[in-house]
C-alpha cells in the first residue's frame, strides 16, 4: 500500500474524519485568540482557564449525578464552558485592578481550580482517571454532537476574534488610548477573556486541559519569528495551528501516540526550527548608515579652550 | 518657518459652545488626591497650553479629561456633552506621550494608525481605512515607514505614528501630551508646523508643554498647575527678554552651585 493509499484509508475512517474536522477548527481558532492573549501579555491565561475549567468538569458530573443523568459525563462539557467563562472573567477583573496583588489571586485560582476538580470528581464518584481525559485530551472519542458543538464554537471565536480584530488590537495594544477614544474597553476586554474561556472548551477535547495554552500561544510564538505585522502574525499562527494538529493528529493514525502531547512536541519541534533558521531566512539588510540624515541641533565645542 | 516669527493668520478664538469645559474636577488615584478644583473652558479654535512641573498632575489632568481616569469630583464636559457615550469620539484625538512597551505580536505603523480611526460605538474601521491611514502617515512624513514594525523606529519616529493615529479621524480638538519631549530640533518644528496646520483649519488645541519652546508663537493661553490646582490662567509667560533676542547664548552667567563636599570625589580632567 503506498502512502497515498493509507492516507485515503485514514480519511474514509469516520472517527478520523472527525477527530480531524475538530483539529482543524480547533487549530485554526486558537492561534487567533492566543495572538490578542500574547499581545496583552496574558499568554498564560489559557493555562489558568483550563485549570479553572477542570473544576467545571467535576461540577458537571456531580450536578449529572444528583439529577440522575444516564450518562455520567453529559454535563461535564457545559460545566467546563461555565467554569471558563466565569474563571475568565475574574482573571480579567483581577488584571483590570492591576499591581502586584493580581499575580498572587491568579495563582490562587489556578491552583484552586485544579484541586477543586480532583476534590470534586471523588465526592462525584467519579476517580481521577475519569479526569485524565480532560486533562490530556481524547480526541479518539469526539462524537458528531461533539463535533457540532465544536464546530459552533470555533465560528463564534473566529467571528469575534477576526471580524472585531481592529477593535481588540486596539484595547490590546493601548488600553489607555482606546480608552480615550471612547471605546467600550471593557466589553471589549471581557470579549477577549470570553472568547479565551470558549477556546479553552473547545481545544479541551483535541489536546486537552493541561496543553491547552500551547496549542493557543506556540503558533504566535513561531508566526512572530517571521512575520512583521499584527495581522500577518494571526493568520500564519492560524495556518501553522491548522498544520501542526492535523499533521500531529495524523501522526498517531500509524503510531500509538497520544494525539495532544503529539500535537504540542509537533508545534515545539516547528518552533525550535524556526529560531534556528531564523538567520538564514531573513535576508540582512543592506549596509547603509541608519540614522536619518538631519541637520545637526548640537553645536560641537570645536576648540574649547583657545 | 523659526519659533521667532509671529503666527500668521491664526483664527482668532470663536465665540460659541465650549469645546472643552471642566468644572470643580478633582482626581484621586491610589488614595492620593491628585487634582482638585479645576476649573476652566476651553473655546474652539484656541490653542491652550498646559504647563507645570513635573508630578503636577498635568498628564493626570490630561487623561481625566478624556475619561481615561476616574474622576472623583466635578464634572467634564467634551463638545457639550458630558464624558461617555454621548461625546462625539470622531472629534477628539489624543496624542500620548509615548507607545506602549513592545509586546511578542508585531504591529506595523499603518496598523497601529488604522486603530485610530476607531472611536465610540464604531467597533470597526470604515471601508476606507488603509487609503486614511496611509494619508496620515503622510501627513507625518512617514509614508515610506508604513509597513514597518514600530518598535523598530527611532522614538521620534514613534511619536509621529502616535500623532498620525490622533490625526487619521480628522479631529476638532486634539489633545497631545508632551509631544516634543525626547525629540531633536529639526523633527520637533514639523510637529509645531503640523499642529499650526490644524489650527489654521480650525482645531482646537490643547497641548502639555514643559517648555513653551518652538510652540511660543502659536500657544495664546496657558494654563499653569502646582500641586494639582490651576494656579494660573491666561497669557502665556514670557521668557524674559534677554533670553529672546536672536543671538542668544543661552548659558548661565551665575557659577555653577558648589558640589556637596562630603564623601570621595572623583576629578576627571578632560583635555580638548
Amino acid at each position: 500500500m503506498t502512502w497515498l493509499d493509507q492516507i485515503i484509508t485514514m480519511l474514509e475512517w469516520p472517527l478520523m474524519q472527525r477527530a480531524l474536522l475538530a483539529a482543524l477548527l480547533v487549530g485554526a481558532a486558537a492561534p487567533v485568540v492566543g495572538t490578542f492573549l500574547v499581545q496583552r501579555r496574558l499568554a498564560l491565561m489559557g493555562d489558568g482557564i483550563g485549570h479553572v475549567a477542570l473544576t467545571g468538569v467535576a461540577l458537571g458530573w456531580l450536578v449529572g449525578n444528583w439529577a440522575n443523568l444516564a450518562q455520567h459525563d453529559t454535563l461535564a462539557v457545559p460545566g467546563a464552558v461555565v467554569a471558563a467563562i466565569v474563571g475568565s472573567v475574574v482573571i480579567e477583573l483581577v488584571r483590570e485592578r492591576g499591581r502586584t496583588s493580581g499575580d498572587l489571586a491568579l495563582a490562587i485560582m489556578f491552583y484552586g481550580g485544579i484541586a477543586g476538580g480532583v476534590l470534586l470528581i471523588k465526592v462525584a464518584g467519579g476517580t481521577n482517571a475519569n479526569l485524565m481525559a480532560y486533562l490530556f485530551g481524547s480526541i479518539s472519542t469526539v462524537s458528531g454532537g461533539d463535533l457540532w458543538w465544536t464546530a459552533a464554537l470555533a465560528v463564534v471565536v473566529l467571528g469575534a476574534g477576526v471580524g472585531l480584530r481592529t477593535a481588540l488590537f486596539s484595547v490590546s495594544y493601548d488600553e489607555e488610548f482606546a480608552r480615550g477614544s471612547g471605546l467600550p474597553v471593557r466589553f471589549l476586554n471581557m470579549l477577549i477573556a470570553t472568547v479565551a474561556a470558549l477556546t479553552v472548551t473547545i481545544a479541551m477535547r483535541v489536546v486537552g486541559l493541561l496543553l491547552v495554552s500551547a496549542l493557543m500561544i506556540v503558533p504566535v510564538a513561531i508566526a512572530q519569528v517571521f512575520a512583521r505585522s499584527f495581522g500577518r502574525t494571526m493568520a500564519l499562527a492560524s495556518a501553522i495551528g491548522v498544520a501542526v494538529s492535523v499533521v500531529g493528529l495524523s501522526v498517531t493514525y500509524w503510531q500509538d501516540y497520544p494525539p495532544g502531547a503529539t500535537i504540542v512536541v509537533l508545534a515545539i519541534l516547528v518552533y525550535a526550527i524556526a529560531v534556528t533558521l531564523r538567520p538564514l531566512i531573513h535576508r540582512p539588510t543592506p549596509h547603509r548608515d541608519p540614522h536619518p540624515d538631519v541637520p545637526d541641533d548640537v553645536l560641537l565645542a570645536t576648540s574649547a579652550r583657545d | 518657518m523659526s519659533a521667532a516669527q509671529p503666527t500668521p493668520a491664526a483664527p482668532a478664538p470663536a465665540d460659541g459652545p465650549a469645546v472643552l469645559e471642566a468644572e470643580g474636577l478633582g482626581v484621586a488615584l491610589g488614595g492620593q488626591q491628585i487634582l482638585s478644583g479645576i476649573d476652566f473652558t476651553v473655546r474652539p479654535g484656541e490653542v491652550v497650553a498646559l504647563l507645570g512641573a513635573n508630578g503636577s498632575g498635568k498628564s493626570t489632568l490630561v487623561r481625566a479629561l478624556l475619561g481615561i481616569v476616574p474622576t472623583d469630583a466635578g464634572t467634564v464636559r467634551l463638545f457639550g456633552r458630558p464624558l461617555g457615550n454621548g461625546v462625539p469620539w470622531n472629534r477628539v484625538g489624543y496624542v500620548p506621550q509615548r507607545l506602549p512597551a513592545a509586546t511578542g505580536v508585531p504591529a506595523n505603523a499603518l496598523e497601529v494608525v488604522t486603530s485610530g480611526l476607531l472611536t465610540g460605538r464604531r467597533l470597526r474601521p470604515p471601508r476606507d481605512a488603509r487609503d486614511r491611514a496611509r494619508a496620515a502617515l503622510e501627513q507625518v512624513g512617514l509614508a515610506d515607514k508604513a509597513r514597518r514594525p514600530v518598535h523598530e523606529l527611532s522614538g521620534g519616529q514613534q511619536q509621529r505614528v502616535l500623532i498620525a493615529r490622533a490625526l487619521v479621524r480628522d479631529p476638532d480638538l486634539l489633545v497631545l501630551d508632551e509631544p516634543t519631549s525626547g525629540i531633536d530640533i529639526p523633527t520637533q518644528q514639523t510637529f509645531v508646523d503640523t499642529v499650526q496646520r490644524l489650527h489654521a483649519d480650525g482645531a482646537t488645541i490643547l497641548v502639555i508643554l514643559h517648555e513653551l519652546g518652538p510652540f511660543t508663537p502659536l500657544i495664546q493661553r496657558a494654563l499653569v498647575l502646582r500641586h494639582g490646582r490651576l494656579v494660573h490662567d491666561g497669557a502665556p509667560p514670557h521668557a524674559r527678554d534677554e533670553h529672546a533676542e536672536p543671538g542668544h547664548q543661552h548659558t548661565h552667567p551665575h557659577a555653577d552651585p558648589e558640589p556637596p563636599g562630603a564623601g570621595p570625589t572623583i576629578t576627571i580632567e578632560v583635555t580638548p
